[in-house]
């Protein structure tokens, strides 16, 4: 099967070998044509973004405002810091210059003049791959100013590096932005969406590194041949990342649409001592974990997966064998999610606190079956009640768990309903209790 | 005690500034280079990045206390990440956090006494596939197993020649 995005070319992260490979060509077919014709291509092609939400990639640029007289912003989401996610570095890594050449033709799509490529700041060493590969891309005159020059065009766009300093939030895409500013990373409340109000309040397009790294192979080889790999709703490869327990853990570009169970057994080699699996969480550990047994079948694009109970997300795999103590699993999904609330919403901030203090109690063996019903509760309570999606990040997981393993969560749990902490819970509400009980 | 930049650094910071339409963007990277001259972020760095930037000293210690990566106060000289989500939980997370705790004597944040170690509990870093991870300052270590890491603090206690 072809690769598009990390194709196994060796040193494909030089500029040469890069422009040797046909690197620039894209973009210089791209500046040719009107930028309307690049916005169709794009959405005719079906690209969905692979940050996490696979909105059409051409829909979203076609929101940016035609006539303004404010400048355009182009921001490319690198902070890839969801839980089973590496994906964005292999580009980073090995290629980048696809990267580079995708922003150049998205900035001309959308009519902006400068792109920031948000990079979480961990990423030390991606962040210098990177800027050695914008350093040289500038060098060599593919970039800036003498971009005019070197395609022949009237339109040119810088490129910089952001570098994060660590918080998952700024992922999601206004956060992101307030970051960039220069401010906490707090989320905005939406509308305004970023095609109307982004960075400094003007017209901003936010897209994921793999997104934009599928641009110009579209614009080469043209829309119809994109839409025809892979699922046709969802057309394309994916950037699996495959963890946990696997026999190959590792990123595998693939048609989308590819099994789920191929993906595992065939190209992550299987589980280590041939264990069955419990629990696949299939697109990052926001993503609906699904049960071991419901495996079968399942293939791997927005469409089948939502069919299947769960959602593709950012395409990381994290697969868990029937040894997996799934309570401490999920103990440590909601740390981390508590760990990561901005604060701003109570129902996120307060909630996400409860769900982790829920389930410690439960792993340290002091769980009553009500505390199930609570964390769903809890939970439900979340969903659709924040300013971002963090909140159902933080649900969904703890919500499809508990559900759909309450067997198992069951047989952790003591039967019996346990009065006294129900009744401190469930009458909180009510009676006053002193503040010192309620915490811990 | 003051803080002021080195001339170097005031270098860099511009053209970081460089990058962005306004000067408050620069924050950022600002902080991280005050944080590598100074070693952590005090009072002093705040007030000299927001004179530079033209923000409020508590504009600057929002930014600072948002974010996990900067230090308000000074960490050790190999400073320790160990991830414990779950897919490097899944591979023995916990087993290499729970060794480096042990072997360096320390707790989530601690400092040794010598300033030589930190250590630090950290979310998923994005070695997922290269599972269980640490990082110590800048730089990766994948696929540990107990040995490997054995080595490698073993190797980090080396007085500095
Ligand atoms: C809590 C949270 C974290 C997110 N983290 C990331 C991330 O690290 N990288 C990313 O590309 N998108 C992330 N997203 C999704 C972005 O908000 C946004 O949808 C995406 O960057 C858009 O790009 P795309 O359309 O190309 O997928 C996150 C969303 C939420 C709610
Ligand atoms: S949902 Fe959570 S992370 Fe998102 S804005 Fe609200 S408090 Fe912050
Ligand atoms: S869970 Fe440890 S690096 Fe992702």
């Amino acid at each position: 099967m072809e690769k598009i995005v990390l194709p196994e070319i060796d040193n494909l992260h030089v500029l040469d070998v890069y422009v040797q490979n046909g690197g620039f060509t894209a973009a210089k077919k791209a500046f040719s044509q009107s930028s309307d014709d690049i916005i169709d291509q794009v959405k005719k092609s079906g690209l969905r973004g692979r940050g996490g939400a696979a909105f059409s990639a051409g829909l979203k640029w076609s929101f940016m405002p035609k006539t303004t007289d404010k400048p355009k912003y182009l921001c490319i989401n690198g902070d890839e810091s969801e839980p089973g996610s590496f994906k964005d570095r292999q580009i980073f890594e090995y290629n980048p210059h696809q990267l580079i050449e995708g922003i150049l033709i998205t900035c001309y799509a959308i009519g902006a003049k400068i792109a920031y490529i948000y990079i979480r700041g961990e990423y030390h060493k991606w962040v210098k791959l990177m800027q050695k590969a914008l350093d040289d891309a500038y060098t060599a005159g593919y970039v800036g100013e003498a971009m005019k020059e070197k395609f022949g065009t009237d339109f040119f766009c810088n490129i910089y590096i952001h570098k994060g300093a660590g918080a998952y939030i700024c992922g999601e895409e206004s956060s992101l932005m307030n970051s960039l500013e220069g401010q906490r990373g707090y989320p905005r409340v939406k509308p305004p969406f970023p095609a109307q109000n982004g960075l400094w309040g003007c017209p901003t397009t936010i897209n994921n590194v793999e997104t934009i790294a599928n641009i110009p192979p579209i614009i080469n080889k043209g829309w119809e041949w994109f839409s025809k790999i892979g699922e046709p709703k969802h057309p394309g490869t994916i950037l699996f990342g495959v963890s946990g327990h696997v026999n190959k853990p590792g990123v595998y570009e693939l048609p989308s649409g590819t099994l789920l169970t191929d993906i595992i057994f065939n190209y992550a080699g299987g589980v280590p001592g041939n264990k069955k699996i419990l629990c696949v969480i299939p697109g990052g550990s926001s993503m609906p974990p699904l049960r071991g047994d419901q495996l079968e079948g399942v293939k791997m694009d927005s469409e089948s997966l939502k069919a299947a109970g769960s959602a593709i997300g950012t395409g990381g795999i994290m697969v868990m064998d029937e040894d997996t103590d799934l309570v401490k699993v999920l103990a440590r999904i909601a740390h981390f999610y508590h760990h990561e609330s901005c604060g701003q919403c109570t129902p996120c901030r307060e909630g996400t606190g409860w769900l982790e203090k829920i389930l410690k109690r439960i792993l340290a063996g002091n769980g009553s079956v009500n505390d199930l019903d609570l964390l769903i509760t809890v939970a439900t309570q979340i969903e659709g009640n924040t300013i971002c999606a963090l909140g159902e990040a933080a649900a969904w997981p703890v919500r499809f768990m508990v559900t759909r393993f309450r067997d198992y969560f069951e047989a952790r749990v003591s039967k019996e309903i346990n009065l006294e902490v129900a009744n401190k819970v469930h009458s909180m509400r009510h009676t006053a209790i002193p503040l010192a009980e309620i915490k811990n | 005690m003051d803080f002021k930049f080195t001339p170097e650094n005031i270098e860099r910071i511009n053209k970081e500034i460089a990058k962005y339409p306004v000067k408050k963007p620069a924050v950022m990277a600002t902080l991280y280079i005050a944080q590598e001259q100074n070693g952590f972020i005090s009072n002093e760095v705040i007030k000299e990045v927001s004179l530079l930037l033209n923000m409020t000293a508590e504009e600057v210690l929002g930014v600072v206390t948002f974010y996990t990566m900067y230090y308000q106060k000074p960490m050790g000289k190999n400073h320790i990440q160990v991830c414990t989500n779950v897919s490097c939980m899944l591979r023995g997370g916990y087993e290499i956090w729970n060794q480096v705790k042990e072997k360096l004597g320390l707790e989530n944040m601690g400092v040794t006494e010598d300033h030589k170690f930190s250590l630090e509990e950290v979310e998923c870093m994005g070695s997922c596939g290269t599972a269980p991870m640490l990082a110590v300052n800048e730089d990766y270590y994948e696929n540990l197993t107990k040995e490997k890491v054995e080595e490698l603090l073993k190797s980090l206690s080396q007085p500095l020649s």
